[in-house]
């Protein structure tokens, strides 16, 4: 129980320990506390970013599906605009070509009508000639009468 | 175990003697054999059982803790690597606490002071007869485990600590102003005359209080380990059948002692510190 000699030793041998503890052990602990710590606050920084960044991009991307909507039902509006003016403009144009085909048509028919009269009238005014001759047949002068017959042609 | 002695006293008695190597009174270095050879060698004698267990557990704290710390990242730590981790970092946390000024040596010393008491009280946890026993069988004949129950340890971290103590005192305040400290509190009076009236009382007080320091400090844990050690080779003295009913209950009380003075050991290092680091005038 006496005091002696291994006091000092003792003595010597903490000094040794806590050298090498503050030389190798703390600061590598430590510093690798610390810089897991940095790390940790880095990561829930980060993620803290990423959520508001995501937020961010989600309204954004509303925004753009709103956006795309919108001039969708726009376009498809103009669309059925212009396909209802195209179908009207074909039926004006329609309308106005079968009249422009009917009118030809009349024409035609018209002057084939007169042709036909003025033939039929032609031989009309022959064959009362021929019956007139038939019936008169004496001195019926042609040219005498042929005032009176052209009047009668005229008449049909 | 204790049958093998001739009395119960001497069963204490050989357990409390360490294995001492020394210098006879006649001049010759020697293993003393008995506990009067023992006592003959004075001061030039040296615990070989407490150096070499103290040194063997600080072995154990350099190897576990260089370990951890040749493997610290600040990746996800295993197990092992946890452990240590949440060690430092709870001697890091008290030491934040009780300490207010800036040195790199403290929080480390603490660690070291702590861990290291730590295993040396656990020692203590050994049946007391084990160890002894099995180098009694090698021819070995005195063999105390636990190096905190020889006061020569632990007055000699204790007094360690006093010199950082004194160093950081003077360091810090400078030769005036730690004289300055020790002579003119507690009691100031603003005459001169009285002033040095009252310097020797003042160096009287404040001596006293500053030697206590260390003398509590090493005391305390020397104490509180060897009154445990000697409640267990009390206990060793019961008839077997009987030893484990007292054994049991002390050795569980026992590790919250082991745990708590090794707690306090490190506290006071560090309060002691940061009053050396203290210079602001109060």
């Amino acid at each position: 129980m006496s005091i002696n000699l291994t006091l000092i030793g003792q003595a010597i041998s903490f000094t040794i320990f806590v050298w090498f503890c503050m030389r190798f052990i703390w600061p590598p602990v430590i510093n690798a506390l610390e810089a897991r710590k940095k790390r940790i606050a880095d990561g829930l920084a980060d993620a803290d970013a990423a959520k508001t960044e995501r937020e961010r991009a989600e309204q954004e991307a509303q925004q753009t599906t709103g956006q795309a909507r919108e001039e969708a039902s726009r376009i498809l509006a103009q669309a059925e605009r212009r396909a209802g003016e195209i179908v009207a403009e074909a039926r004006t144009t329609a309308k106005t070509e079968g009249e422009r085909i009917l009118t030809q048509a009349q024409e035609e028919i018209d002057k084939n009508t007169q042709q036909v009269r003025e033939q039929l009238r032609g031989e009309v005014a022959a064959l009362a000639v021929a019956g007139a001759e038939a019936v008169l047949r004496r001195e019926v002068d042609a040219k005498a009468h042929a005032e009176a017959l052209d009047q009668l042609a005229e008449r049909l | 175990m204790a049958t093998e002695y001739a009395s119960g006293a001497e069963y204490i008695k050989h357990h409390l003697t360490n294995l001492t190597f020394g210098q006879h009174p006649d001049g010759s270095w020697g293993f003393a054999h008995t506990r009067e050879q023992v006592d003959a060698m004075g001061f030039w004698a040296i615990h070989v059982d407490s150096m070499a267990w103290a040194i063997g557990l600080g072995l154990v704290f350099v190897g576990l803790f260089g370990y951890a710390a040749r493997r610290a990242t600040e990746d996800v730590p295993g197990g092992f690597q946890n452990a240590i981790e949440q060690l430092v970092e709870f001697i890091d946390g008290t030491v934040r606490d009780s300490f207010s000024h800036r040195n790199r040596m403290v929080a480390p010393l603490a660690l070291c002071s702590f861990i290291w008491i730590f295993l040396m009280n656990l020692m203590d946890l050994v049946p007391v007869d084990w160890v002894p026993w099995a180098f009694s069988l090698i021819g070995v004949h005195y063999m105390k485990i636990v190096p905190t129950t020889d006061p020569n340890v632990t007055m000699g971290m204790s007094l360690s600590i006093f010199a950082l103590v004194l160093y950081y005192s003077l360091r810090r305040k400078g030769i005036g102003g730690f004289l300055g400290e020790l002579t003119l509190h507690p009691f100031s009076a603003k005459n001169p005359f009285l002033k040095v009236l009252l310097i020797p009382i003042n160096l009287f007080l404040e001596g006293v209080a500053l030697l206590a320091k260390p003398v509590s400090h090493g005391l305390r844990l020397f104490g509180n380990l060897y009154a445990g050690e000697m409640i267990f080779i009390l206990i060793a003295l019961l008839p077997l059948y009987a030893q484990w009913t007292l054994s049991v209950p002390w050795a569980i009380f026992h590790v919250l002692v082991i745990l708590l003075q090794a707690f306090i050991f490190m506290v006071l290092t560090v309060v002691y510190l940061n009053m050396a680091h203290d210079t602001g005038e109060h």
